[in-house]
């Protein structure tokens, strides 16, 4: 029998063999080959399953708008975006059809504005069409359909972002790792109290 | 049906192998009685099944399930990583919920049970939750004295592991603790609008292990219990009971096997467990010296009421006609709340326990004339969990637009909300039962349970103190509320019954043979070679989790068996 100090370090150094590998188990290992299948899909051509090619753009430059890249990190494209949503569209006929429908809205909507689809209008006509349909507010027979697609669409953007290395990263989770003690930093309680007037 | 059949005699039969049968396989195969586990799901594999440390990134569909089940409410319960096969809705095994009524019956098939990812919240009941009539009014006591089961107690959390400490505090008894793990920042806030509130807030109380024992290792603080534990450094009947016990061998374990009837002797024994191999669908049996029904309350309940001969049309050990009565489930209430305070705290990994590390016991057991006359614990939730699908659902709602703005948001806001949780009591009423339905069988031809439920005003006004309660707390740490769920309208956003998992009391036991099915040994009046060992004896379900106290009474009851068995009374 290990000492315990010895057999807990073993222990941890496996958890976090495992956590890099993502090779806990068969199961897990299977889907880490699907994960990579998905992500050699992304950064060569990726073929929809369900989104035609004018769909597929339409989600691309949506995704795009609503989480970019900025100065810390890389935005919801490099992130798989819609691959995600395209592949759970592929899955759920419910889906989409709220991507396909919401989609032709969003075309007809600019183009009686524009007399363009969304991709191909300017940046300028686009957000403008956004800063209608991202807000409840705006509500009217009118923009509905747009505003209840465009809530789809952010929650599923910002689902498959965070999701990703890359979210994981921008939001700065650091856990997954397992530890031999829980600590918490004191100067971060030591700065909550203080702004909590307690 | 009386046909026996060839095969060995196995001292116990036990069915159902979560808290209450795998605490009763580890003490009786200790004592070196032999066994027979019936489960109705298959063996556990840890290695294969578990989710552990697993991201969302590497599943296809990052955790929402095939289809996106989950933003449809779809798939499997509580997200693809829980640890397995724990369903509200298990396909060809339904049941039913009277018309007008409404309830959830959580079943997980598989060795284990619910305890492979249940919240290991362990919480000793009260001295006073044995006598709880004698001091309202209300309900039944106990046939038992919290002196009677606080060595088993003891026991139990010896065994299994438990954190917490001494505090001396009525409503919340002291037991054999671990050192529990620092709070966590916005448990210390938590805490400290607590102490200003003159609530108490005590170190967690959870059966996961801060130091190795029996040889399982310490957690490691990947906060991911409900995955399962490849470490088993938390409880879980199957890794922490039943695997060790497979060793002695004095254990035979039948995998995929739902348990259809008792068989008797027509003069008051019971002779065999009759059984569905749910591979081949074919009937089989078990023959046994004595039986313990572990299959949760509601199963065993089930269980006897579809054992049916003559002397007992009704149902076996039921000449009380109270099986499937007294049904309750805790009530449940949350909100959350956004903490400015926490916000630039810094990033760190605050994963630690899979639950917290701090909770509110129940603090006004000694006043009366409330509006409600049971109390309620206090659970958290926050911190920088994992990212997960839904996890910035709520800012989008708040920030809405998009862009870096959205971006921006997400990041400020991260870590920063915390999610009070209460879990009360609630007091058995005439309207809340489940009985079998007489119309439906499941997909081996089983009579279902058909489920009636209602709360009253007591369990209602007792919901909107928790809304006070967590609103005073909020605030009192400089937050604001999110999402209110609307205590006004008549129901007050209290929880529907059985979602709280927490189902107990349709066996119960009990001094008075006309009251009561099983005696103070959890041994069925009527049929003394008969036990039950999970939720189902309980009297009361006060505002504490079950799960030790099944752990605790199953353990009495096992050595009560092994005593009776070894004199030849059973």
């Amino acid at each position: 029998m290990f000492n315990e100090t010895t057999s807990r370090r073993d222990l941890l150094r496996n958890v976090a063999l495992a956590v890099t590998l993502g090779g806990l188990n068969a199961e897990a290992a299977q889907h880490v080959h699907q994960a990579a299948a998905v992500e050699k899909a992304t950064t060569g051509i990726y073929k929809p399953k369900l989104l035609n090619p004018h769909e597929f753009q339409t989600m691309q430059r949506l995704a795009d708008l609503i989480i970019p890249a900025d100065e810390h990190s890389k935005g919801a494209l490099d992130a798989g975006a819609v691959e995600f949503i395209d592949l759970l569209c592929s899955q759920s006929p419910e889906l989409a059809a709220t991507y396909t429908g919401g989609i032709g809205w969003l075309d007809q909507a600019m183009g009686h504005r524009y007399q363009t689809n969304f991709v191909a209008s300017k940046p300028d006509q686009q957000t403008e069409m956004l800063d209608l349909i991202a807000f409840r507010k705006n509500d009217s027979p009118e923009l509905g359909p747009g505003i209840v697609f465009f809530d789809w669409a952010r929650k599923m953007v910002v689902d498959a972002y965070y999701t990703s290395p890359i979210g994981v990263k921008d939001v700065g989770y650091m856990g997954n790792k397992g530890m031999s003690e829980f600590k918490v930093p004191a100067e971060a309680i030591a700065y909550a109290v203080k702004r909590s007037g307690l | 049906m009386q046909i026996n059949r060839g095969g060995p005699v196995y001292d116990v039969v036990v069915i159902g192998s979560g808290a209450g049968g795998g605490t009763t396989v580890k003490v009786l195969t200790d004592l070196g009685v032999s066994v027979a586990l019936i489960e109705a799901g298959p063996m556990l594999n840890p290695a294969k099944d578990f989710k552990e440390h697993m991201w969302p990134s590497q599943l296809p569909e990052r955790g929402a399930g095939e289809g996106g089940g989950v933003y449809f409410g779809k798939g499997p319960a509580f997200g693809p990583f829980l640890a397995p096969n724990g369903y509200w809705d298990i396909e060809g095994e339904p049941y039913t919920v009277a018309k007008g009524d409404d309830f959830r019956w959580f079943r997980s098939r598989i060795l284990g049970g619910r305890t492979n990812h249940y919240g290991r919240i362990s919480l000793r009941f009260a001295d006073y939750d044995f006598a709880s009539y004698s001091r309202d009014g209300l309900g039944t006591d106990w046939p038992i004295t919290y002196d009677e089961i606080s060595p088993y107690y003891d026991k139990a959390e010896a065994f299994i592991g438990v954190t917490g400490t001494k505090e001396g505090i009525r409503s919340a008894p002291d037991g054999i603790f671990q050192t529990p793990p620092p709070p966590r920042v916005h448990e210390v806030l938590i805490k400290k609008s607590c102490d200003k509130l003159k609530i108490p807030c005590i170190p967690t109380r959870l059966a996961i292990i801060t130091k190795p024992l029996n040889g399982r290792p310490a957690c490691h603080y990947c906060g991911q219990c409900g995955r399962g534990c490849v470490t088993a450094s938390n409880y879980s009947s199957s890794q922490v009971q039943i695997f060790p016990a497979m060793k002695s061998g004095k254990l035979k374990i039948f995998p995929n096997s739902m348990a259809r009837e008792l068989i008797t002797d027509g003069a008051g024994k019971v002779t065999a467990v009759s059984y569905i191999d749910k591979d081949t669908r074919t009937e089989r049996q078990i023959k046994c010296r004595t039986v313990v029904l572990a299959a949760s309350a509601c199963e065993s309940a089930r269980l006897l009421l579809n054992s049916k001969g003559p002397g007992y049309t009704n149902g076996l050990a039921n000449s009380s006609g109270v099986v499937g009565r007294y049904l309750t489930d805790s009530t449940g209430y949350g909100i959350s709340g956004y903490i400015p305070a926490l916000e630039g705290r810094g990033r760190y990994d605050e994963d630690g326990f899979g639950g917290m590390h701090m909770y509110i016991p129940w603090w006004e057991w000694d006043k009366k004339n409330k509006t409600f006359p049971r109390g309620y614990h206090v659970e958290f939730g926050g911190g920088y969990n994992m990212p997960g699908v839904g996890s910035f659902h709520g800012t989008c709602r708040s920030h809405e637009g998009y862009g870096k703005s959205l971006k921006d948001a997400i990041r400020t806001g991260y870590g920063n909300t915390i999610g009070l949780s209460g879990r009360g009591e609630m007091i058995p009423n005439e309207n809340t039962f489940c009985e079998i339905d007489p119309q439906m069988v499941d997909r081996f031809g089983i009579p279902v349970l058909r489920f009636h439920f209602k709360w009253t005003d007591y369990e209602i006004n007792q919901v909107r103190h928790m809304h006070e309660t967590f609103t005073n707390i909020i605030e009192t740490m400089g937050g604001k509320v999110l999402g209110l769920r609307n205590p006004e309208r008549e129901s007050a956003g209290i929880s529907v019954g059985g979602s709280i998992i927490h189902e107990i009391g349709t066996v119960r036991m009990g001094s008075d043979q006309k009251a009561s099915a099983l005696n103070k040994y959890c041994q069925a009046h009527d049929v003394k070679n008969l036990f039950v060992a999970d939720a189902g004896p309980f009297v009361s379900n006060p505002d504490k989790n079950p799960t030790l106290t099944i752990c605790a009474l199953a353990w009495r009851t096992a050595e009560y068996l092994a005593e009776e068995l070894r004199k030849g009374n059973v």
